[in-house]
């Protein structure tokens, strides 16, 4: 009886620090690193630069039509690139198959993903530190800086608070 | 004597469940065999903890099916059986998922033709898999198993 609230104590305390453990995943601006510039082509055939997003906030998500956790929050980047976008905000994904196209192309269509995807390849990957796992996120500031980094399946609200942080906490590079 | 060899079996069972890679295979057998005969040979996997990889047969059509192929000629592969699969729910797909996890063997029957030459033949098995766990999943990757089979 008496480790019965000692125990709902620890899980409230827990649940206190996972809370802080979101808020402190976007890092302070002073610990940002650049990330890396690469061009790859999207569904189109049209070069895609991540340094033609400086200005916004961008959700970057390494993938793989054969990753099932990635599966998972391709519905709610559908939804951070529709509630966001005009706010500056913009979701890249980069699909790391290596049958390219041919397998992306019709993933794409049959989820009705409204972002922007290119197809990976190993040395994108090395320039973000190897990407060993996926599904692996950054979130990059406006001024093309990693905010956070998320390796493996991350929650929802936990993206969806670093992407308003980051767009509520600079304004000033939006106008 | 005794103890060294006890010694090396531990540190090599060890070896064999903790490497870094999350799949495993434990070191094949010598196989010996007659021409005509067809000998089954057999590969143990094991996963890391908390990792499976897709079954021969996964329920989706964008997952990788873990693959066994050889390269053992003179030798005729008739056939790889694969275990029976377990069927576990995921919170990231409708259908239940068709996996291995933990430990599990795969059965190759090879064929000795009736005009092989006596002798060792050297065969190399490609195992092909795509490990994932609840949270994330690990590029596909390919073992090599080289194996021995003595034809008498």
């Amino acid at each position: 009886m008496v480790l019965c609230p000692a125990i709902l104590l620890t899980i409230l305390l827990a649940g206190c620090a996972s809370e802080t453990r979101v808020e402190a995943a976007v890092k302070p601006e002073a610990k940002r690193k650049p990330a890396a510039d690469f061009a790859l082509k999207d569904l189109n055939g049209s070069t895609v630069k991540l340094s033609d997003y400086r200005g916004k906030v961008v959700l970057l998500n390494f993938w793989a039509t054969w990753c099932g956790p990635c599966k998972l929050e391709i519905p709610w980047f559908i939804e951070f690139e529709q509630n966001y976008k005009d706010r500056g905000f913009a979701v890249l994904g980069v699909a790391m198959d290596d049958e390219g196209w041919e397998v992306v192309k019709p993933y794409l269509a049959a989820r009705k993903i409204n972002y922007r995807v290119v197809v990976g390849n190993d040395g994108v990957a090395q320039q973000f530190g190897g990407v060993d796992s996926l599904p692996t996120t950054f979130i990059i500031d406006r001024d093309g800086r990693i905010a956070s980094t998320h390796v493996g399946l991350a929650g929802r609200r936990d993206y969806e608070n670093e992407i308003k942080q980051l767009l509520e906490g600079n304004q000033r590079a939006a106008r | 004597m005794r103890r060294g060899s006890f010694l090396f079996a531990v540190i090599a069972l060890a070896a064999w469940g903790q490497g870094s890679a999350v799949l495993s295979i434990a070191p094949v057998q010598k196989v010996q065999a007659k021409r005509n005969d067809t000998v089954p040979v057999t590969i143990k996997a094991q996963l890391r903890d908390g990792f499976h990889v897709n079954s021969n047969k996964p329920n989706d059509e964008y997952l990788i099916p873990i693959r066994l192929t050889w390269d053992a000629a003179p030798l005729q592969v008739e056939e790889v059986v694969y275990p029976k699969p377990d069927t576990v729910k995921s919170t990231f797909s409708e259908k239940p998922l068709s996996v291995y996890s933990g430990t599990f063997d795969l059965v190759s029957k090879l064929k000795v033709p009736a005009n092989a030459t006596a002798g060792p033949v050297l065969a190399t098995g490609k195992l092909r898999y795509q490990a994932c766990n609840d949270r994330m999943c690990l590029p596909p990757k390919t073992l090599e198993i080289p194996l021995t089979v003595y034809v008498q």
